[in-house]
């Protein structure tokens, strides 16, 4: 277990390394001299130079990598250039939102999707079935921003249930904070609910038809336990799974969320940053979403003994 | 959206399809009783065939010039005279959403082909030349934990918004995800007796994979594609949305919302018009997904 563990992790550093020389390439071809925009316009071809020199931006490639990593490693991604503040502020800032909304859509999202998953297992070809299943093709076509829309054109702007956009921090209150994230939650989740219900049902199918679920029924075990105790256990293994890659949707998903409701999240920061050209906010936004994916999906692999004990490494 | 990875040799389904050729019908009523059999095919077929026609043909289809500007005639509500109402900038809605068809099409189509074609290339080499497996699969493990659309984004900022750039940017995001899948499928029929009795029979490497492993990647590989092509359209909507796609003059669907969407609380029909027919077409994308992958492996159709 614990050899496992430390390999498992081992196998994590060449993925982050790719990672960061991509992000690191970024910015290497990223069109504009920062030496020149740093100089500014009166600025002669040698005192450019002499700033491309003292910012070390004349050595080779790989050197300048080592270095950027070095600097990475040690929690420094740099300085945006609109704002003149350092990335680490700028994320730190936005952070919060973000979190809380991905967190929210998480939690909603396998509420809802795993039952839903195992009663169109259950009742597979039934109508309720066939209407799981046809949401779920339905969540993977609808967009997220016009899921967006249309709930907030709903509940917002018609009904008046719930604020239209904006977001208010965990800090001033839970119920303030909640209500202004159901509807962003509900948009997210859309794509995420399909795709865990997708492969519930398809898991749920499986382990359905195998003897100790007969035997259980035999037994004369409730209905609902069969399914909720003796068969989703056995599926746990890729419901996990694909919560863990369905992350990526997720964070995908909350650039787009964050836009459309007005949340001033990591995903506002990145449109912003991309609208700016702000390279080192997009480099230092996408390594850090990066390492929080992978490094989920690696806790998830790690995690695999606790939901099925008969996993042994 | 997904596919395993880890699909044995869908080589029956094609096979038997190969097979049913002597005698019976003919071609035409062979492809009816197909369409018959598999609805999901049939519908979003017919949509997507209907999409494609509705760009195709847009100039006949009582459309103005979309990317004309009357500032007289602005943010007008949906009328006989306009019939999705006009934007901002007095440019006729309904136009612009029928040349929109061409842009998410001409993505879609684009993006599946050439990652198709080059995810294939580097599947057949991971799966055929086993000291650049190693390295292909670590590289391909690094693009692939960066979620797609932030790859997508982060590729569109070192570039000028147009659709030839759209078109790669999305299309290195979805690479990993077809080279993944065939290098799975080389791997498991490598294994197969029939490739086996041909490495015996002294078949060259090249025969192998032209005779024996391709043939084979046709129906993961094309239920994949379709797959990326509603993927991809959803992509480019999404960065011409956030201002990182095509040129905001350009009419697309992700262009006519990212426009209404400082209006949308009181024109929603700017976003509602491009938002219908943008799910649509994804709709009807996905359905012939779902709807190949249930006729080509049916045992796919259970792992799914």
């Amino acid at each position: 277990m614990f050899a496992f563990v430390v390999r498992r992790i081992i196998t994590t550093i060449p993925v982050m390394a790719f990672v960061a020389l991509f992000v690191f390439s970024l910015l290497y071809i990223a069109p504009g001299d920062p030496a020149a925009i740093i100089a500014g316009d009166q600025a002669s071809p040698a005192d450019v130079e002499r700033i491309r020199a003292s910012l070390g931006l004349d050595r080779p490639y790989l050197i300048r990598f080592g270095e950027w990593s070095w600097r990475v490693l040690q929690g420094d991604l740099g300085t945006s250039i609109f704002t003149s503040l350092p990335v680490t502020q700028l994320i730190a800032q936005r952070i919060e939102p973000t979190v809380s909304l991905m967190i929210l859509t998480l939690i909603f999202a396998v509420i809802v999707a795993v039952p839903m998953g195992v009663i169109a297992a259950w009742k597979a070809g039934s109508w309720i079935d066939k209407g799981a299943m046809a949401f779920a093709v339905l969540g993977f076509s609808v967009p997220v921003f016009v899921v967006g829309y249309l709930l907030a054109y709903l509940f917002a702007l018609k009904l008046d249930w719930l604020p239209v956009q904006g977001y208010t921090p965990i800090a001033q209150g839970f119920w303030p904070w909640l209500k202004n994230l159901i509807l962003p939650s509900i948009t997210l989740g859309l794509v995420y609910i399909a795709l865990i219900a997708r492969i519930t049902r398809a898991t749920m199918l499986e382990v359905l038809q195998q003897d100790y679920v007969r035997t259980a029924q035999a037994k004369g075990v409730a209905q609902k336990d069969v399914l909720f105790l003796h068969s989703l256990k056995n599926a746990a293994v890729p419901i996990v799974t694909i919560v863990g890659i369905g992350i990526a949707l997720l964070i995908g998903g909350a650039v787009v969320t964050e836009s459309v409701f007005a949340i001033p999240g990591l995903g506002r920061l990145t449109v912003d940053a991309i609208l700016r050209r702000d390279y080192p906010v997009i480099q230092g936004v996408v390594l850090m979403f990066s390492l929080v994916y992978v490094l989920v999906n690696l806790l998830i692999d790690l995690t695999y003994t606790l939901v099925d004990p008969r996993i042994r490494y | 959206m997904t596919t395993p990875s880890s699909i044995s040799a869908p080589a029956e389904a094609v096979a038997s399809a190969e097979t049913v050729k002597p005698a019976g019908p003919g071609r035409g009523a062979r492809f009816l009783r197909y369409l018959r059999r598999h609805p999901s095919v049939a519908f979003g077929g017919g949509l997507l065939v209907l999409m494609a026609l509705i760009g195709i043909l847009a100039p006949l289809l009582w459309t103005v010039d979309p990317t004309a500007i009357s500032p007289a005639r602005r943010t007008r509500m949906p009328s006989e005279l306009y019939w999705f109402g006009t934007d901002m900038l007095g440019r006729d809605i309904y136009s612009r959403v029928i040349y929109g068809a061409r842009v998410s099409l001409l993505v879609g189509f684009s993006v599946a082909i050439l990652s198709s074609i080059i995810g294939l290339t580097i599947g057949l080499f991971a799966g055929f030349v086993r000291w650049a497996d190693g390295i292909i699969m670590r590289i391909i493990d690094g693009m692939m934990s960066i979620p797609p659309i932030l790859l997508a984004i982060a590729l569109m900022a070192l570039t000028r918004g147009s659709v030839g750039n759209v078109i790669v940017a999305i299309t290195i995001a979805e690479i990993p995800r077809v080279a993944r899948l065939v290098r799975g499928v080389v791997l498991s029929l490598r294994e197969q007796p029939y490739v086996e009795a041909a490495v015996a029979n002294g078949a060259r490497v090249p025969r192998i994979i032209f005779r024996h492993i391709l043939p084979n990647t046709f129906a993961p590989m094309s239920v994949q594609a379709t797959y990326i092509c509603a993927s991809a359209m959803i992509v480019e909507a999404i960065l011409s949305f956030i201002g990182a796609g095509v040129p905001p003059a350009t009419p697309s669907w992700g262009n006519i919302m990212a426009e209404g969407r400082a209006l949308w609380q009181v024109r929603p029909h700017i976003i509602l018009f491009p938002a219908m027919f943008l799910s649509l077409t994804v709709l009807a994308v996905n359905l012939l997904g779902d709807g190949l992958r249930d006729s080509l492996d049916p045992r796919l159709a259970k792992s799914i």
